[in-house]
């Protein structure tokens, strides 16, 4: 999983949506508290069936899709993901499976590698039993523990993915050991970005520079000693930089995401945009929604850009950042992702990376974590009106 | 899936040795013909590396049946051109050293 490789071969091809991240369902037995999926997910009632999802498949694979994720919620709730998974394989696609690992028996592990799956990706939200079960309000870290054997014995390729934040950043060097000890071949190290569950946690998460700083040294240390036996990313929270990143490496770019009820994004947060209509796969095909559609063409190029981005010689480099970013945090989608320091509202980002190097002894009252629910969900949206 | 790629620094980039390899894609790659792309593409966990004509080429032959010293003769064959087996062994030592290939 060499980035730089990945992107050059990605910008180097057209526009097809290489990527499609097939969200099956937002239910999920875990309760994390910097979930991405919408915060507003408790409103969606009537999942894709079957059917639903293999014309996806079909439409996307013809479109040039290659790379494709079966994600959530939970993907192993849904009883019919051995068909997706072979229907995928059959297609063509990389198959990859985006897992809590919660109900992933032996027997439905066996199910899926006949159906021809790929890769699993394992999320583990910390190395010890109390923080891996605090921060997913669940007793899951044993059973996470088992199905990483149950992965490497059936000969899957594993990527174990631990999202980094403020409460456990200091553990670092333990994560590493533990993907270590069950012999996975990748670790990401994902910083936490601040979307979504994340957003509304964020001073729980939002890490120090110094804890960063110590993080990403240990990180070297054991790349270091390890060598090729493990490849670690770790990538720095953008909140910690001065220019955006390029997001999802361009709106509509490589990236196509369809979320539980059939909605189609360019990345799988854009559903909180405002004045912007993201068609559904029920209504319109594939190719007319990646081409054609109003959702998908708004924010593509550099055409719709405000200042500072209309004139900035850095444009192309990183197409003004996030557009959820830019929305979340200054309220308008077209503006610069304030994490630019030339974005005249950076002040909202510095303002709360300084709030972060403040021990939490001497942060006054902090609202309680909000662990992902569909009763938190329906609160939150109440709340917003 | 974990056997550890030992050959990237013993396998000489030349001599006999080179030609009598008969390297196959590595165990945790894909090889496959991508028609939207009109290329050759290795796939692997959340990820894809797109080939150039010739690495594709390449790639393509690399079966763990045929040696390099078979490749290189069918790649001149096939595109009638002679002296290709400087830049094929070139290729497969980089491509051994990203594990594209093994053996």
């Amino acid at each position: 999983m060499d980035t730089g490789e990945i992107k050059k071969a990605l910008q180097a091809t057209n526009g097809p949506p290489l990527w499609l991240l097939a969200e099956l369902t937002y239910r999920c037995p875990l309760h994390c508290v910097f979930c991405y999926n919408p915060v507003e997910f408790a409103l969606t009632e009537r999942e894709l069936d079957t059917d639903g999802w293999i014309r996806v498949l079909r439409e996307a694979r013809a479109l040039g899709s290659v790379q494709c994720g079966f994600s959530g919620g939970e993907p192993m709730v849904r009883e019919d993901l051995e068909i997706l998974v072979a229907e995928a394989h059959r297609l063509g696609f990389y198959t990859n499976l985006l897992t809590s690992g919660v109900g992933l028996t032996e027997e439905r592990a066996a199910l899926l590698k006949q159906a021809g799956l790929d890769h699993i990706q394992l999320s583990f939200q910390d190395s010890t039993r109390e923080m891996n079960d605090f921060l997913s309000h669940t007793k899951t870290f044993e059973l996470k523990q088992r199905v990483a054997r149950m992965i490497k014995a059936n000969g899957w390729p594993m990527v174990l993915n631990v999202v980094i934040h403020r409460m456990n950043v200091d553990c670092i060097d333990k994560i590493i050991e533990m993907a270590v000890e069950l012999e996975a071949e990748y670790l990401e190290l994902a910083n936490s970005q601040y979307y979504s569950w994340a957003h509304v946690n964020r001073d729980h998460l939002l890490p120090s520079r110094e804890q960063l700083q110590r993080a990403e040294r240990i990180t070297n240390e054991y790349r270091a000693r390890l060598g090729d036996k493990i490849r670690m990313f770790f990538v720095v929270p953008d909140f910690y930089e001065n220019r955006p990143k390029k997001c999802m490496n361009g709106w509509g770019n490589v990236f196509l995401t369809i979320t539980p009820d059939g909605t189609a994004l360019p990345c799988h947060t854009a559903k909180m945009l405002p004045g912007l209509s993201f068609p559904n796969v029920r209504d319109m095909d594939l190719r007319a929604i990646w081409y054609d559609s109003e959702g998908f063409n708004r924010f593509r190029g550099t055409g719709w850009m405000k200042e500072p981005c209309r004139t900035c010689p850095e444009q192309e480099k990183d197409l003004g950042g996030c557009r959820c970013q830019a929305y979340l945090l200054t309220g308008d989608p077209a503006n610069a992702d304030p994490v630019c320091d030339k974005s005249p509202l950076h002040g909202v980002v510095t303002e709360a990376v300084a709030k972060a190097q403040r021990p939490d002894s001497e942060r006054g009252s902090v609202q309680p974590l909000v662990f992902r629910d569909p009763k938190q969900s329906r609160r939150l949206i109440a709340e917003a009106g | 899936m974990s056997t550890p790629i030992s050959t990237a620094t013993s396998t000489p980039a030349s001599g006999p040795a080179a030609l009598q390899a008969r390297p196959r894609v590595g165990s945790s790659f894909r090889l496959q013909w991508e028609q939207v792309q009109q290329s050759w593409v290795l796939l692997f966990p959340e990820g894809m590396v797109k080939l150039n004509g010739s690495a594709g080429e390449i790639m393509k032959r690399c079966d763990g049946a045929r040696s390099v010293g078979e490749i290189v003769t069918d790649l001149e064959g096939s595109f009638g051109v002679q002296g290709l087996q400087g830049d094929v062994l070139a290729f497969l030592e980089i491509a051994r050293g990203k594990r594209w290939i093994e053996g």
